[in-house]
């Protein structure tokens, strides 16, 4: 056996799920499982009680909601990538749902799991902060909104409550979300991120009036990159203009080095991709 | 936990541990060793399988979340004694070595296919990135899936 035991049991509701979560201390949630079941077959993680959310079947829709975009926690990678409403609203989450792993992952995994995992090299956490999405979590106090801005706060950790269920995610409906993308530089075995970087940018005559970027991948938890933002904005787009805020990439942020890249590496390649992400908008 | 699930066509009903995970429910309690384990890291591939019609790791699942579904494995494949068109493709293009790799390579490859009939060279490419081979280089994989999809035109 790889995992050590645990009882499992089905929530019918969102209510029921987060009436079992408060009676369990030591259960877990489980969506798409392609995070949680490899670290329970590592043993890395033994919760004593599984709660299986992945028949709540309201959590699984896409749909335009008046000013925003509303996409359920239990939608998969492959769902978020094909999705017209995405491509055409905010590419730059289709874009980084379409770079997931593999298309096995991407048929089980799911956009809420990958955010309440928030795995520092994960796609979506770079791509929702260019996005500026709002995310909703339910739990035994009611509903709330987390801004995506106050949400990663930690190695492995977000604002999201112990009690909680991520319910939906929502980006607005505007001109600058609709001109968005997201690149990346995966791991060439596991695909996650070494650098993943997501841009989005309006602009008014040629002349850059906003713009937000988000890295993931790059530091122990995703960032948005002020540097980048303010270095570029007010600015002509061209390629000098864009060269000079790429160079400003992860400057001031602590960057991970490991056995395949190192910082140095990290660095550079943060500066490459933010060029290529700047380039493909402008 | 009792489930119940239709594994090529048979119905079977167990009793199993919640954390027995598909594959080794296929490969211990079926018997259908076909389905293979390459790695503890859900990254091979080797033990891809169709769970309602779509290909997915059944390392990475575990068995009570297929209660009720409709699973196809490598064994499952063959119509009648008959090779579905994939694996004679990877017959006759020398798309297997050791053969470790190539229950799931078919799985995906027959998904793949499935999705999009007439795949490019890099699409098929991209379509396996999920399946790890440590012999062949991929070169005669491609082929094969090549192949089938030349053959599958007829409406197989
Ligand atoms: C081979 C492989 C390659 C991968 N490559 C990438 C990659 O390139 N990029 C990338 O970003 N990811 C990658 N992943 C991770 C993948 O995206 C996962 O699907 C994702 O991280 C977790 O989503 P899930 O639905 O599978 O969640 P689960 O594994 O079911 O859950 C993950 C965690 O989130 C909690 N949780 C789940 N849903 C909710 C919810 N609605 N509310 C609150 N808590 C919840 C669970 O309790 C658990 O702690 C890869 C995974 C594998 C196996
Ligand atoms: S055994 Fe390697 S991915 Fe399932
Ligand atoms: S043929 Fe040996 S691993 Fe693919």
């Amino acid at each position: 056996m790889y995992a050590a035991e645990f009882d499992y049991v089905r929530a019918s509701s969102i209510e029921e799920a987060i009436s079992l979560k408060a009676e369990n201390d030591d259960s877990s949630l489980l969506a798409g499982g392609h995070s949680l079941i490899p670290a329970m077959k590592l043993r890395l993680s033994t919760p004593q009680k599984l709660i299986d959310i992945s028949g709540l079947d309201q959590l699984k829709k896409i749909s335009k909601n008046g000013s925003h975009i509303s996409i359920g926690s239990l939608c998969t990678h492959k769902q978020c990538a094909e999705s017209e409403i995405i491509q055409s609203n905010c590419p730059a989450l289709s874009d980084a749902a379409s770079v997931i792993g593999d298309p096995h992952v991407r048929t089980k995994g799911t956009i809420g799991g990958a955010l309440a995992h928030s795995d520092p090299q994960a796609d979506y956490p770079g791509a929702t902060l260019a996005l500026n999405a709002t995310f909703v979590a339910k739990g035994p106090s009611g509903e709330r909104t987390i801004e995506v801005d106050d949400y990663f706060i930690g190695l492995w950790e977000t604002a999201l409550g112990e009690g909680e269920l991520l319910t939906e995610i929502r980006i607005a409906i505007n001109s600058m979300n609709a001109n968005s993308c997201y690149v990346k530089f995966p791991q060439p075995a596991s695909r996650y991120p070494y650098v993943g970087c997501g841009v989005s940018l309006s602009s008014n005559n040629g002349t850059c009036s906003d713009i937000r970027v988000g890295f993931s991948g790059v530091g122990e938890w995703a960032f948005r990159d002020s540097g980048v933002e303010s270095t570029l904005k007010g600015q002509p787009l061209n390629d000098s203009t864009i060269a000079s805020a790429a160079d400003k990439a992860a400057e001031g942020k602590t960057v991970l080095n490991d056995h395949f890249v190192s910082e140095e590496y990290r660095r550079a390649m943060s500066k490459v991709y933010a060029k290529r992400a700047m380039m493909q908008l402008s | 936990m009792k489930i119940s699930m239709k594994v090529n066509g048979v119905d079977y009903e167990n009793d199993i541990e919640p954390r027995t995970l598909l594959v080794q429910y296929l490969r211990e309690t079926l018997d259908l060793t076909g389905t293979n384990i390459g790695c503890d890291t859900s990254q091979c591939g080797a033990c891809t399988i169709h769970v309602n019609g779509e290909a997915v790791k059944s390392c990475t699942m575990l068995a009570v979340q297929a209660d009720g579904a409709t699973i196809t494995t490598i064994e499952g494949l063959a119509n009648d004694g008959e090779l579905h068109p994939v694996q004679k493709a990877f017959c006759e293009n020398h798309g297997l070595q050791c053969g470790y790799c190539t229950p799931g390579m078919i799985m995906a490859s027959v998904d793949m296919l499935k999705n999009n009939p007439n795949p490019t060279e890099e699409e098929i490419r991209h379509g396996l990135e999920g399946n790890f081979c440590r012999c062949t280089g991929y070169h005669n994989i491609v082929k094969s899936v090549k192949a089938a999809a030349v053959s599958m035109k007829g409406g197989a």
